[in-house]
């Protein structure tokens, strides 16, 4: 018994944070739970919100993010991973230091501020748009627009290649030259060294990395909000919609279940994140 | 003749690693990754700076704070900032002092939770609120405050975690506690003087969330910094991109900092166990 007062007792520290999660965090997430099944006419049970959110224009919707998500986790991913080897193997502490830097700076940076940015350069009447003009090639005669999906997919990259750097530099510095050499010595093509040894030792904490970057870009609404004052119909703008009020009567409680749509991928895709960094960390000591 | 041939392979792999990280390849990599990431801060600067009649002027930036809207805006994105700071501080020492202290087992617990922000989108987020806040608290813009302090947690949890590790936090708290200190003593006078410069990069990663936030802001109605940054590009994109490209410096000046911290922390800290 002293044994499990005493015990409550050391937990009663926790109990302002506790508390406090509980009331920011945990209520507003079991609102949307419940509102997710709940029929907004009769406050009764129902799966009408779940089976609107997954068809139509809201499945679509899904697709679109998750489209745009892979899009751009996996380039910057690419892009950032040889990169991070780019600066590792140079040689130059001093370049290290100041990509190390420059990416710890750029992977804060999102939101509508990126968006000016980039209409300042490929917006219609942009910097950069209008040095391609000059040169006699105007990209918004070829199909190419700043508010569309492609637009979209480049200006999340400034965000994202430096995240990558920061996540994969570790494991980069966990792959050590020992091992290297050995193959070297072992007659080990530049080729052969990363199919049979360096890959399988990277797999994991790559793909563990781009799954981070695919969650990143699949909870963002700022950026895409301001670029394209939500024409881009991609899951977090259309619940953003519902707030702005353009909602059907009956639908009310649809946009919540769009939102626990998006706490489930997430929550999916953070699972094998963990799988994925427990494996990546047996090799990266 | 064994000792010869063993020299001999351990310096074969010193020379360098074969084609596919050839220096020119490195700087054609280095080269285009740059102009991408150099462009648009050049192209921001260019187009806030240009004038009608085709000239170049720096006059935008210092007409910034008589743009009408901004000094309300940017006065309550800094109230905010103030009010989450506030609010942060106070919950995650005391807490992550106390789980380190007395609780150590359940510290993955803990960290666990103040993950949790990261699996919640904010736009997800702030429809629950929305939905559980009552009416008195929807109508002040300090609801933010209370969000943001916990969209804040990942981080401020990261930087203090990373402060106490770096402490031998159990001595420090003996020794007060034989001299005589009680626990807010102990606390104010011992632990934080010790953990400033996590406090103090926590505290900036939450200015730095809160100045650019804008997901939570616009859905709850209230005009904050980059609210107002989105309505008044409709007038006047000139004066929204000076004004973005003006924040970002700032902010990235605070995260220099903060790297800048942590690697003197680096240095000070390597030498203990």
């Amino acid at each position: 018994m002293a044994v499990v007062l005493g015990r409550l007792k050391a937990f009663s520290g926790l109990a302002p944070f506790a508390v406090y999660a509980f009331v920011f965090l945990g209520l507003p997430v079991i609102a949307i739970v419940v509102g997710a099944f709940t029929d907004p006419a009769t406050g009764e049970f129902t799966l009408g919100n779940i089976q609107v959110a997954a068809s139509g224009i809201y499945l679509q919707g899904y697709v679109t993010s998750i489209e745009l998500s892979i899009v751009t986790a996996v380039v910057p991913g690419i892009i950032g991973l040889v990169v991070a080897h780019v600066v590792q193997t140079s040689g130059s502490s001093a370049l290290r230091r100041v990509v190390s830097t420059a990416s710890g700076v750029f992977a804060n940076f999102g939101g509508v501020q990126l968006a000016f940015l980039f209409i300042a350069s490929l917006g219609s009447s942009g910097l950069v748009v209008g040095w391609l003009k000059a040169l006699g090639f105007d990209p918004y005669d070829h199909g190419f627009s700043l508010y569309t999906f492609v637009g979209i997919a480049i200006v999340y990259m400034y965000f994202q290649i430096p995240l990558m750097i920061l996540v994969i530099t570790p494991a980069l510095e966990g792959l050590k030259p020992a091992w290297r050499e050995a193959a070297d010595n072992l007659g080990a093509s530049g080729w052969q060294y990363w199919r049979m040894v360096g890959g399988p030792v990277l797999v994991p904490s790559f793909l563990g990395s781009v799954l981070l970057l695919f969650g990143g870009a699949f909870s963002a609404y700022a950026t895409t909000q301001a670029l394209t004052s939500g024409s881009l119909a991609i899951t977090p703008i259309q619940i953003g919609g519902f707030l702005n009020g353009n909602v059907l009567s009956g639908q009310e409680n649809v946009g919540k279940a769009l939102g626990l749509g998006m706490i489930v991928i997430i929550a999916v895709v953070m699972v094998f994140y963990s799988v994925l960094q427990r494996r990546a960390s047996k090799w990266l000591r | 003749m064994v000792a010869v041939a063993d020299v001999g392979v351990v310096v074969r792999p010193r020379v360098p690693r074969g084609p596919s990280t050839g220096s020119l390849t490195r700087w054609i990599v280095l080269l285009l990754v740059g102009a991408y990431f150099l462009i648009p801060l050049y192209a921001a600067a260019a187009f806030a700076m240009e004038t009608p009649d085709g000239g170049v002027s720096a006059d935008v930036f210092a007409g910034i704070p008589s743009q009408e809207g901004f000094a309300d805006a940017f006065g309550l994105s800094v109230n905010l900032a103030l009010v989450t700071i506030v609010i942060t501080l106070a919950l995650m020492i005391p807490t992550a002092v106390y789980v380190h202290l007395r609780l150590p087992r359940v510290q993955r617990l803990f960290e666990g939770i103040t993950l949790l922000p990261i699996v919640i989108p904010p736009v997800v987020l702030i429809v629950g609120v929305l939905q559980v806040a009552p009416g008195s608290l929807k109508g002040t813009p300090y609801l933010l405050a209370l969000e943001y302090a916990v969209l804040a947690m990942p981080f401020a949890y990261r930087s203090l975690d990373s402060g106490l590790r770096a402490l031998s936090l159990k001595t420090l708290v003996e020794a007060s506690t034989s001299l005589g200190g009680g626990w807010f003593t102990t606390l104010f006078r011992v632990l934080l003087p010790n953990l400033r410069s996590a406090v103090l990069s926590a505290t900036i990663l939450t200015i730095a969330l809160v100045l650019g936030e804008y997901t939570m802001a616009s859905l709850d109605q209230y005009e904050t910094f980059p609210v107002w940054m989105v309505v008044f590009s409709q007038d006047d994109a000139h004066v929204s991109v000076a004004v973005s490209l003006l924040s970002l410096v700032v902010v990235w000046l605070l995260l220099l900092g903060i790297s800048l911290i942590d690697r003197r922390r680096g240095r000070t800290t390597t030498g203990e166990p």
